[in-house]
């Protein structure tokens, strides 16, 4: 894979990850050209789409386009199921994922999608190894916040406690 | 509804998202920001350190404000901070910063690398997938440098875990695509072949498109990796939906891994030992088999991912091209496919249909859907439909079916989105000329091309067609007549004004005896489209005009007119005046022999390799026109000279190359065949008295009407001669000439009408100088030149005696050489 998009029906772009070296304004560029070209197209055309030397795979999820360019001999059909397995493990980790989450959370959004996806290759295709991954990294910071709130509890019992009880 | 209790929600940041989402206008949009920017660049400024929470908070918000599409200068630091904290949340932001905004500050580069070191050796696995990750998606070749010899020893070690092994796998990948030089497979290369039988899907997932991309560039060194992927992949196709428990795709076990192995296996050639072989054809037709049975569920999802997989198959069975029983059940299962109601597989059948019908296997299966074929072009709503459509039509070109194509593909033509146009116009000259039989049929078709989409069609095309025109008698009457009708349609292609003033200036002495195709209505014809032509299509234009005046005497009084009018010999235009004048004049006085000669049939091309194939490949990529094209272009016809009409008259011959060296130390004048008139006077009389001294101007202008003649000289002569003008001679500068140098041959010829003009310009031409004052008789012509052969350099002088009353003139010609005096005189009595 060379990029994916996540924009909305507006043309706002909600996740850009690019899997190949391109400057700012390229990036930009590019974003531009395939977000009029996507959004151009009519519901009942096919998912796919040449542009340049690459192919643009692309579905919409209710309010968003998903939307990723590979290479010209890959497989069509599985990069749309590729598509649909990054929606599924969105939809289970936010819990009936919307494009707010994806707003309010784009930093979660990059972490799913490259615990899913190196370097423009799928690296685990199980749904469950994927999310069971971001739930242990979450887990880290709960247990070091839980640790922490003890430890507060801890001090204002020893400290502040008993001057309560007077 | 959104979740910010998950895990560590940053609020500030929430809230800073909530107001960007609630501006009104983009003014205020980038108000909040700047003071959000205003902000933390203080926060980070401050004198207080900033804890963690607060670090992660700013830098995250910067992320946003960044991905929003606005620069940011500053927080790599403070990102780069966040890396050194062992706090999970903190780490991740700051990785994602550095892997989002790119920095190139050697620097930071440095503390980035340190930090991922560090990661890297933690031995924490969450925290080397981190890392891992950070250099999958910057990639950049310090990082490279920096880990390419760590990485290999992480994927292969016994003790690293599951996930950061397919990690490492594709890290690899990445530093190897984008510095390949300095990720070094030699020792490694075996143990991440194993890694095909590991027992974790996910690894084998991942490293196996690490192996494919290694193995396309060194094929030999990873041949191991092709039996251990065909049993894995029998293994996963004879699987049942249970098997493979969280790798079954909505009942289809494991398709990505089944398509990346069925890709790897398309680097290598078919395998050699026969029982790998057998298991690989086995498992092809398995998944054949699969296809015809009933679904197991109605989604979507699984019928593309079994899809997935049939298609990957076929790719392969495709890429052996040595099966005719599985290509001949590929080429059936497609086309199944092209009247499925998804779109997505009609689309995805016509594809791949094109790669098979060049396989001589699977060509004749194919060609027997050319009715459906042809019903998708027609019918098709969507664009890239019908675009797949078309070229699966010229793929499955060959003789038997040339001609009904090429006329759906015209057809199409007509109503063709505009984006694909001149592809398609490029395919339709290509096939008309690859299977014509008959011309007469070719020419038409390229006519309605032009017709048709004449804005689309390049200039190779109408080249070619002219060209072939040109070397094929039997076609040129047709080819005369058919542009003369298609010139009389009322609103008429400029293109077809190109390709009719042409051919008609070559070949419409083939219908002029025809009373409606007579000379006249021919030239009255062409010369109503003149003025809605551009420069170049004029320019094209007169040369047929001059044509017409050769092939038909009585319409030189009527073209001479048009030719003397203001606004040719006045154009402001320089091409084209220049050749409204020089053909004007050109047509008063040259002879009918001369004029004939200059301006003879077009002589045949020379064979070459036709440019529309390397325009088309050029077009599309490199995959698009085969091997087989290509060569058979190489085979096929010639290629027109791309140049314009006045070098193209007198390609056939060679041209005076200039001199170089100035041997004798006199001074060079320009060389006969020179570069462009100077560009001061638009207005010239070339054959003016005024004219005559100014050697420089006058003899290129002059040298190119008798470019011709000059050549002439040279191809009768059969030596390259340079001919030098000498100016200011003195008369110690004739030191070639001494008296014992033989007299030229005396000759009588009979005066013909001779003008001084013309005269002038002859001995001009010849690049002699004309020498004033010299000869008390003003009426004689005295010059000199020294004439430059292969051999050596012969200075010669030339006295020309006309004698009005006797109507003859003497010609005394002297050189160092004998035997020049006599060939320069036998050659210019010719002239005179």
């Amino acid at each position: 894979m060379q990029f994916m998009l996540l924009f909305s029906r507006q043309g706002k772009l909600r996740l850009q990850k690019w899997y190949v070296p391109l400057s700012d304004t390229q990036k930009k560029k590019i974003s531009r050209e395939v977000i009029q070209m996507v959004l151009a197209r009519k519901p009942k055309m096919c998912s796919f789409l040449e542009w340049r030397d690459q192919k643009i795979v692309y579905k919409r999820y209710a309010s968003l386009y998903f939307c990723c360019a590979v290479e010209d001999q890959e497989n069509e059909l599985i990069t749309l199921e590729i598509i649909h397995r990054y929606v599924e493990l969105l939809d289970k980790y936010f819990g009936s994922v919307c494009e707010l989450d994806i707003i309010f959370n784009f930093e979660k959004a990059y972490y799913i999608l490259d615990e899913f996806i190196l370097g423009g290759e799928a690296q685990e295709t199980s749904k469950k190894i994927v999310l069971k991954a971001i739930e242990q990294a979450d887990m880290l910071q709960e247990v070091r916040n839980t640790h922490i709130a003890c430890l507060f509890v801890l001090v204002y019992e020893v400290t502040i406690g008993p001057f309560l009880s007077c | 509804m959104p979740a910010v209790s998950k895990g560590d929600g940053m609020r500030g940041l929430a809230v800073f998202i909530s107001d960007i989402r609630n501006c009104k206008s983009k003014e205020a949009e980038i108000k909040r920001i700047n003071k959000e920017l205003a902000n933390i660049r203080s926060k980070f400024k401050g004198d207080k350190a900033l804890d963690g929470y607060s670090k992660k908070k700013y830098v995250c918000k910067l992320l946003f404000i960044f991905l929003l599409g606005h620069d940011i200068d500053f927080g790599h630091m403070e990102a780069v901070n966040l890396l050194s904290s062992n706090k999970y949340t903190e780490k991740q932001i700051g990785y994602l910063f550095i892997s989002v905004l790119v920095n190139s500050n050697s620097e930071l580069i440095r503390l980035i690398n340190n930090a991922i070191k560090n990661d890297l050796s933690s031995r924490n696995p969450t925290f080397m997938c981190l890392a891992l990750h950070c250099i999958a998606n910057v990639g950049s070749r310090e990082m490279a440098e920096a880990f390419a010899g760590e990485i290999p020893r992480i994927l292969v070690a016994g003790d690293t875990m599951d996930s950061v092994k397919q990690s490492a796998a594709l890290c690899l990948l990445r530093l190897y695509k984008t510095s390949p030089d300095l990720v070094l497979m030699g020792e490694w290369t075996s143990r991440v072949v194993h890694l095909l039988n590991d027992q974790h899907m996910g690894v084998v997932t991942a490293a196996i498109s690490l192996i494919t991309c290694l193995s396309q560039k060194n094929p030999d060194e990873f041949k191991t990796c092709v039996s251990l992927a065909v049993s894995r992949l029998s293994r996963i196709v004879s699987s049942a939906s249970t098997d493979l428990q969280d790798y079954t795709y909505y009942f289809v076990p494991a398709p990505w891994l089944s398509c990346k192995l069925l890709r790897l296996l398309q680097c290598y050639p078919p395998p050699e030992d026969g029982a790998v072989k057998g298991r690989l054809v086995e498992c092809l037709e398995t998944i054949l088999n699969k296809a015809q049975e009933p679904p197991k569920s109605k989604k979507v999802q699984h019928s593309n991912a079994k899809n997935a997989i049939l298609f990957e198959a076929i790719s392969l069975i495709i890429h052996y091209d040595s099966e005719p029983n599985l290509l001949v059940r590929a080429c059936n299962q497609l086309g199944q496919f092209l009247q499925h109601r998804e779109t997505n597989l009609r689309y995805l059948a016509l594809e791949s249909m094109c790669t098979l019908a060049s396989s001589e296997f699977s060509h004749e299966a194919v060609k027997t859907h050319i009715e459906t074929v042809i019903n998708a072009l027609k019918t098709e709503r969507d664009v890239s439909v019908r675009q797949r459509a078309a070229d699966l039509l010229y793929a499955m070109c060959d003789r038997s079916n040339a001609k009904q194509i090429v006329a759906e593909m015209l057809s199409y033509l007509e109503t063709a989105d505009y984006s694909i146009r001149e592809e398609m116009v490029l395919k339709v000259a290509i096939l008309a000329e690859k299977y014509a039989v008959d011309y007469s049929w070719y020419v038409d078709t390229i006519l309605n091309l032009i017709r048709i989409a004449g804005d689309y069609v390049s200039e190779e095309v109408w080249y070619r067609v002219i060209q072939i025109v040109i070397n094929r008698d039997d076609v040129q009457g047709y080819a005369a007549k058919t542009v003369f009708e298609a010139l009389q349609a009322p609103a008429c292609h400029e293109n077809m004004v190109k390709v009719g003033g042409y051919i008609l200036g070559e070949f419409g002495n083939l219908i002029a005896g025809d009373p409606r195709s007579s000379p006249l209505v021919q030239f009255n014809l062409l010369h109503s489209k003149f003025h809605l032509c551009s420069v170049p299509t004029r320019a094209l234009l007169l040369s047929a005009y001059i044509k017409f005046i050769n092939l038909f005497p009585e319409t030189k009084s009527t073209i001479q007119e048009v030719l003397r009018s203001d606004s040719q010999i006045r154009n402001s235009d320089v091409e084209l005046q220049q050749r409204a004048v020089e053909y004007l004049k050109l047509s008063s006085i040259a002879s009918t022999d001369v004029l004939a000669t200059v301006l003879e049939e077009m002589p045949p091309f020379p064979e070459r390799e036709s440019s529309i194939l390397a325009k088309l490949k050029k077009k599309k990529g490199p995959g698009a026109v085969s091997v087989n094209e290509l060569e058979e272009g190489k085979r096929e016809g010639g290629e027109l000279n791309g140049g314009g009409e006045r070098g193209g008259d007198s390609s056939a011959i060679a041209s005076t190359p200039s001199p170089s060296a100035d041997l004798l130390g006199l001074r060079t004048g320009p060389p006969v065949t020179a570069a462009a008139p100077s560009t001061g006077s638009l207005l010239v009389d070339v054959f003016s008295e005024a004219g005559v001294n100014d050697d420089g101007f006058l003899s290129t202008q002059v040298s190119k009407i008798y470019n011709t003649v000059l050549v002439v000289f040279g191809y009768f002569n059969k030596k390259i001669l340079h001919i030098v003008p000498l100016n200011d001679l003195s008369e110690r500068e004739l030191v070639t000439i001494n008296e014992q140098t033989p007299q030229g041959v005396f000759v009588m010829a009979p005066f013909l009408k001779m003008f001084r003009a013309l005269t002038c310009t002859i001995l001009l031409g010849l690049g002699m100088a004309l020498l004033e004052n010299v000869d008390p008789n003003p009426e004689n012509f005295v010059c000199a030149g020294v004439i430059q052969t292969k051999a050596q350099q012969v200075g010669s002088l030339l006295r020309l005696e006309p004698n009005a009353q006797a109507q003859m003139y003497r010609l005394t010609v002297r050189s160092s050489k004998d035997t020049v005096s006599k060939r320069l005189c036998e050659l210019l009595a010719e002239q005179f």
